[in-house]
């Protein structure tokens, strides 16, 4: 079999300074015809360095040292500007992460679709319209969406409106750089299903760059897992997946949380924290004083009721909008609620006055989704965590002492206390969060998808240190995120939430196992690499 | 720190303005140790060209030296450039602060304040300021403060806007941080590099306001400046350009370091060089 790309021996330096010298050292890979081939990795082990030297849109920081990639037999690296231009779109096309930031946001969908076509074939506007709208109709999309601007697009429609893009020239190969990362796990099932449908029609090859290997499962033919630029290990999605060798990749598939074996539920007790009725409405106006498409108003949250006690953990789930961080923000009283109330051991939060708010909110903490954004820039770690008890008096020695021993327990050391928040990673940032919160001695602990920004390794190690954490100080807590296997993994009891709404409630391992709501199940079978990776 | 320094020295025309304001600082503090006289002092015969002996930068209508003029003319522009911007920027963080990190009605109230200001036509104003407190240093740097505020307060506004909904921000709310702690030592350091550059900027700018106001006959009467040697002179500006065209390049380099450093400090601190 002749491949289609064949990559020989890439390396691509990284600019001096760095943690290491090559972004991607000694890389070989062939794609083969109507083949679609998977790089698995986590953040920064060069895989999408790899695709984009594919695609010869390599950051200026970086060069390529040696190595040959060869499309169709011809080297592409030696190749002229020129011909790089006639490849892109036509030979090989791309789609990418983010599909608002790959969008022009003043252009019409249409004519971004058109002026691709017209770019490469001589025709005019109407036929490579009419081209486009066969494209978008075959995406799935309405054809009035042609018409339409991307910022009035979900995410989902804008990924498909990518993918139609990339293949309006019928290339050759279409590299695909985490298309679905930043997807409901429901829109990222149709999207996957769109890309292997396509790829089955056009008998095209597609490369698919992925951190998650539950999407490999449901799609590769062929699996090359990247670590620190190299490949450790490739072969066919079977082999890797069934038998895997390098010890790196058994531990990357060790790391997918798994739906079953979630922890039983606790006996009842009188709950901590009664949530009833809770809801918010938010009040946006469309278009220049909300004169051109009239007062909107969507409900954020629609009458939301929860109970939950001292040492037990409830999974908030659900998609995006789905209401679930205005839940938090409405109990932590970030964001007021319109109606219901929040029993906190007796007293109701949502009612409080600022003062009383202030002694009670110290009981009840937050870890934070984004582990760049929560951790203030200019502030070293011991100011960070010990800020909490130093605004409610503590002394500066006693709350450094504790801030020491707050970080062992979180897993990091006294010599961090004088660093700042930028030389850590997204892991180690969670974990400053986490001790943070953890300061004031808290009753009830509110995670926001505290793990989705992570890699698996990274997000398996910061569960099991909440799991600790919760058991050792009998904490309550409340776990927001959108991703079932991982509210399986920790959470004793689950609430699943759809636009403002609980669906259904229940515990972990029962709920997961027979959903009794059709959107709950709906859900679950959305989950990628479901059937291979839970058996 | 080192590595917003050397990010700050690459560009060489912000090392031409820190050198070129360096050398200005030192002529205006240095002016009373060189020239113990006073600028007021009458040397020789007016309207004498450079170059006349003890005269290197000539003499003016009243013969008096230009060259002390020029040194002493330097105190009262950096005088009033510096501290007038540092009362507008003391004005426009407080008040763009409060205003983008309460937002809702205190914003729009502290916001249409803020437009007053800024509707009215600035020079006017200031002139009518400062004729009504009487022409003074006071008079001039709170009537230029007055009039340049707004611009800090816009700046400081749109930084608070978005950090406040950072999550650093939420969780120290959380932490029961009081509002201004939070305002002042959480937020403001964060969106101090903007603030930076607008200021440095506003230092030129307001030293150019302060020559127009004494070339008017608006600025302090017991002080030489740059704009009232040029006003005072201007009658002889065809028979002795120095009296004229050497305080207006004197302006000139001041304000084209001073904009010089600015956009060093825009690149060096601005966002899109953080790559």
């Amino acid at each position: 079999m002749s491949a289609l790309v064949r990559i020989e021996g890439l390396n691509v330096a990284l600019p001096p300074g760095g943690d290491r010298t090559l972004a991607v050292a000694d890389v070989n890979l062939d794609i083969g015809s109507s083949e679609i081939v998977c790089i698995v990795g986590e953040s920064g082990s060069g895989k999408s360095v790899t695709a984009h030297a594919v695609m010869g849109l390599l950051p200026r920081a970086l060069k390529t040292v040696s190595g040959r990639i060869l499309f169709e037999g011809r080297d592409m690296l030696t190749q002229s500007a020129e011909d790089w231009r006639r490849t892109r779109g036509a030979g090989i096309a791309m789609v990418f992460q983010d599909p608002m930031a790959a969008l022009n946001p003043v252009m019409a969908i249409g004519r971004q679709i058109t002026e691709q076509i017209r770019a490469h074939r001589a025709v005019g506007e109407a036929a490579a319209m009419r081209d486009a709208a066969v494209l978008v109709a075959r995406m799935g999309l309405e054809p009035g969406l042609l018409h339409a601007y991307p910022h009035q697009l979900s995410g989902g429609q804008r990924q498909r409106v990518m993918i139609a893009m990339a293949l309006s020239l019928s290339p050759r190969l279409l590299i695909a750089d985490e298309p679905t990362t930043a997807l409901d796990v429901t829109t990222q099932a149709q999207i996957l299903e769109l890309i292997r449908n396509a790829q089955r029609e056009r008998q095209m090859s597609v490369l698919f760059i992925t951190h998650d290997f539950g999407v490999v499962s449901d799609l590769a033919d062929r699996v090359a897992v990247m670590r620190e630029g190299r490949i450790v290990e490739s072969g066919t999605a079977r082999e890797v997946l069934d038998r895997p060798q390098a010890g790196y990749t058994r531990a990357l598939i060790a790391a997918v949380p798994r739906l079953s074996g979630s922890p039983a539920p606790l006996a009842r007790e009188k709950p901590l924290l009664e949530v009833a009725g809770l809801s918010k409405r938010y009040r946006g106006s469309g278009g220049f004083l909300g004169l051109w498409h009239g007062r909107r108003e969507h409900r954020a949250l629609d009458r939301v009721s929860l109970t939950l006690q001292r040492g037990e953990t409830l999974g908030v789930v659900g998609e995006s909008g789905s209401g679930k961080s205005t839940l938090a923000r409405c109990i932590i009283r970030l964001a007021d609620p319109d109606a219901g109330e929040v029993l906190f051991d007796g007293a109701d939060l949502a009612g409080m006055g600022r003062r009383e708010l202030r002694a009670q909110r110290r009981r009840i903490q937050m870890v934070f989704q984004d582990p760049f954004s929560s951790l203030n820039p200019r502030h070293t770690v011991g100011e960070i965590v010990t800020a909490g008890p130093r605004a409610h008096g503590e002394g500066a020695k006693i709350s450094l002492a504790r801030a020491v021993e707050m970080l062992k327990l979180v897993g990091l050391e006294e010599a961090v206390l004088s660093r700042y928040p930028h030389e850590f990673s997204g892991g180690q940032r969670q974990r400053i969060g986490l001790a943070r919160a953890l300061m004031l001695k808290p009753d009830v602990l509110i995670a926001d998808e505290p793990v989705s920004a992570l890699d698996v390794t990274v997000q398996a190690q910061v569960l099991d240190l909440l799991d600790k954490v919760r058991r050792q100080m009998n904490l309550a807590m409340l776990f927001i995120t959108h991703d079932m296997r991982v509210a399986a993994r920790i959470c004793h009891r689950v609430m699943v939430m759809r636009q403002g709404q609980v669906v259904e409630e229940g515990p972990t391992g029962a709920l997961f196992a027979a959903p009794r709501n059709e959107y709950t199940g709906r859900l679950l079978a959305a989950i990628p690499g479901r059937q291979r990776l839970e058996a | 720190m080192k590595e917003f320094l050397s990010r700050l020295l690459v560009r060489p025309q912000t090392l031409i303005g820190l050198a070129v304001f360096a050398a200005i600082v030192v002529v205006a503090l240095g002016a009373p140790l060189l020239f113990p006289k006073g600028p007021f002092t009458i040397v020789g015969m007016p309207l004498l060209a450079p170059g006349s002996p003890g005269l290197p930068a000539g003499s003016d209508v009243l013969g008096r030296s230009m060259l002390v003029g020029l040194a002493y003319g330097a105190r009262v522009s950096l005088l009033v450039g510096i501290s007038s911007t540092c009362c507008a920027v003391g004005i426009g963080v407080l008040l763009g602060a409060v205003a983008g990190y309460y937002g809702g009605v205190v914003d729009d109230l502290l916001m249409r304040f803020t437009e007053f200001f800024q509707i009215i036509p600035a020079f006017v104003l200031l002139m009518v300021l400062v004729a009504f407190l009487q022409p003074s240093l006071f008079s001039e740097v709170i009537g230029i403060a007055l009039i340049t505020w707004p611009q800090v307060a816009r700046v400081a506004r749109g930084e608070f806007l978005v950090l406040r909904s950072r999550e650093f921000v939420q969780a120290a709310q959380l932490l029961g941080e009081s509002d201004l702690r939070i305002i002042f030592r959480q937020i403001l350091p964060n969106a101090l590099p903007p603030i930076v550059v607008v200021g440095s900027m506003m230092v030129g700018s307001a030293i150019l306001t302060e020559s127009a106001l004494a070339f008017l006959g608006l600025g302090d009467p017991g002080l030489m400046s740059w704009g009232s040697m040029i006003g005072a002179s201007r009658s002889a500006m065809w028979v002795a350009w120095w009296t004229t065209v050497l305080p207006g390049l004197a302006i000139m380099v001041t304000v084209l370091a001073l904009n010089f450093i600015g956009d060093g400090l825009n690149e060096a601190l601005g966002p899109r060089r953080r790559q």
